[in-house]
């Protein structure tokens, strides 16, 4: 994990390479280094990271989402990198409001993003653009709402069974 | 026919398969114009599962094939998705151990840690040395557990039924030592946050030791079963490659990135949970077939061992939990006497203990590679979020590249190979 000085090098670096408004601010904590990037600017800003950067995080770890409810912007979508090399991780995330949930998709730089981002996209509704493939992932496909969301209620989900499957709505039409 | 004299077996099963009608192609006539068509090979779709011993659980593989080779491969997933992340986010802490471990339910214990190591990132809550000790010790013993279970279910989709029976005789060893220390054969919850649920037993060392005395000969006994199997080479030898710089941008973790030739291993490369203190190595494979898919996952067991037989000649005397009443539950003996102890122990059970606001994203080394969790706190006494990042959620993606373009047959063996637990993709 980059210190915070560490951290504060890197944002510098991401600022003048890609640009100033990219990099929404920094968090150090708990020893992990974050770099909060505008939802527009996340390509822009893993691309540099990935190729151009002095210290290249070469592999995505992980990618996932979040709900701040109480905050706003609501939804947050994290990436963690890694890089094999300096064996150092960086999370990167980005917010984007529940009104336009968009950011541009990293699948072409990081194939592994594929599953991740339909899984964000399935829980909590967050659209990759330009994903190749923007499905749900986990529910089924005719369902309705992203669950993951903090304002979503847990529980309350009729069971089907063979003999309860015709009284369940939108199960046979 | 083509000339198959001195073709290898593979090339010769091409040619059966899929030269039916000799070395003429199948033309088709356009019934308006009367044109020749385009010639074309007949593409079949079929679906592998959802409910099929070789898919190793309720996994869907939309699968194209072309005679006996597979074209495309497209996984469904989602049929035992229970909702556990978000379960999570309506449990204290302390309870949601117990969710979380039944995401991977092969690997439980490696779930539990890495939530553990979460929240006590979070609590900035030291571990003792003993706890880690022990941590260690169960991780790598299930480490054990689950390869064998992976070896048994994954000679038996490629048809060695003996080695069901092995598999499982062994790993229920494991079992015994686990039923020993928590009094659970599968989904302990022998992990608490700050520590371990309790001291091991008496006589849990001696066990451990006879087990791990007894391995090796067993181990010993697979490879005589399989390593120069005729079938098992057939089957493994060449089939399901893929690059190890494919691997890597698909975010392939653990064994199936260590056959290929990357020795990544979080054990070695960023410890945790005092793995530092022990030396092991890392097996590696050369070719990244399912050959040495299985070789390294076998010579990791053997490593596991002694990394279990380190940790018990050092194991440090000390607690095994941390001493902060606020996170732990206080001694039973302490309750009869201390009225102090009393109101913890109620406050923990009942109301839990309060993390305060902040992200942690812990990985670890899990028998199938990077299992990462997420926790985001916002401080109160139940996570805002939980999320896991299972290694066969991501490994799945590997799937596609290891099958196309292969046998149907060889990519049965691949399935098996990559060992997806379908309760960790779905969660």
């Amino acid at each position: 994990m980059p210190d915070q000085t560490g951290l504060e090098l890197v944002a510098q670096r991401v600022r003048e390479a890609v640009g100033d408004e990219a990099v929404v601010g920094t968090h150090h904590a708990y020893d992990r280094g974050s770099l909060e990037v505008a939802p527009a600017r996340v390509h822009d800003v893993l691309t540099h990271l990935r190729d151009a950067d002095e210290e290249p995080y070469g592999v995505l770890a992980s990618l996932h989402g979040c709900d701040y409810l109480p905050s706003e912007p609501r939804l947050g979508v994290h990436y963690e990198l890694l890089s094999m090399q300096s064996r150092e991780r960086l999370n990167v995330k980005t917010r984007v409001t529940v009104e336009d949930p968009h950011v541009p998709t990293v699948t072409d730089l990081f194939p592994t993003a594929d599953f991740h981002e339909r899984e964000v996209y399935d829980f909590f509704g967050v659209v990759f653009d330009g994903h190749p493939d923007m499905r749900r992932i986990l529910m089924p496909e005719d369902y309705e709402g992203h669950p993951q969301r903090r304002d979503f209620p847990i529980g309350g989900e009729p069971v089907l069974f063979t003999y309860n499957e015709k009284k369940l709505p939108n199960w046979y039409g | 026919m083509a000339d198959v004299k001195g073709a290898s077996y593979r090339e010769r099963e091409r040619s059966i398969t899929m030269d039916i009608a000799g070395d003429e192609p199948i033309i088709g006539t356009d019934v308006a114009t009367g044109a020749d068509l385009e010639p074309e090979h007949e593409l079949m779709t079929i679906n592998l599962g959802p409910h099929h011993p070789a898919t190793h659980g309720v996994l869907r593989l939309l699968t194209t094939i072309e005679g006996e080779t597979v074209t495309d491969i497209k996984p469904i997933i989602g049929y035992v998705h229970t909702g556990i992340e978000k379960s999570c986010e309506d449990q204290q802490y302390w309870k949601a151990i117990t969710f979380v471990e039944r995401m991977d339910y092969l690997s439980y214990y490696f779930n539990a840690a890495a939530f553990c190591m979460a929240v006590e990132t979070l609590l900035e809550e030291e571990v003792p040395t003993r706890a880690q000790y022990l941590r260690v010790i169960h991780m790598e013993l299930n480490r054990i557990a689950s390869h064998l279970f992976w070896i048994a279910t994954a000679a038996l989709d490629i048809g060695a039924v003996t080695m069901l029976w092995w598999g499982c005789r062994d790993r229920d060893m494991v079992l015994d030592l686990f039923e020993m220390s928590s009094g659970q054969r599968l989904h302990t919850r022998y992990f608490q946050v700050g520590g371990v649920f309790e001291d091991i037993p008496p006589g849990f060392e001696r066990k451990t030791r006879e087990f791990i005395e007894a391995m090796p000969a067993r181990l010993d006994q697979y490879a005589a079963l399989l390593d120069r199997n005729e079938i098992w080479l057939r089957r493994n030898k060449g089939t399901g490659i893929v690059a190890v710089e494919q691997l890597l941008e698909l975010g392939v973790t653990g064994p199936l990135l260590r056959a290929a030739g990357n020795p990544w291993d979080l054990r070695k490369a960023m410890p945790y949970s005092c793995y530092e203190d022990f030396d092991f190595r890392i097996p590696v494979g050369t070719v990244g077939d399912n050959y040495d898919r299985y070789r390294v996952r076998l010579a990791e067991v053997r490593e596991s061992l002694t990394i279990v037989e380190q940790a018990l000649d050092g194991l440090p005397e000390g607690p095994w939990i941390t001493s902060n009443r606020k996170v732990a539950l206080p001694p039973r003996h302490e309750l009869a006497t201390s009225m102090e102890a009393l109101i913890h122990h109620f406050k923990l059970v009942t109301e839990g203990f309060r993390v305060p606001p902040g992200e942690a994203y812990v990985p670890i080394e899990s028998p199938r590679g990077e299992l990462g969790c997420f926790v985001v706190a916002d401080g109160s006494a139940k996570p805002a979020r939980v999320h896991m990042r299972d290694p066969s959620f991501v490994n799945l993606q590997a799937l596609a590249p290891m099958g196309e373009g292969g046998l149907l047959a060889d990519f049965i063996a691949s399935i098996a190979m990559l060992d997806p637990i379908l309760g960790g993709i779905d969660r």
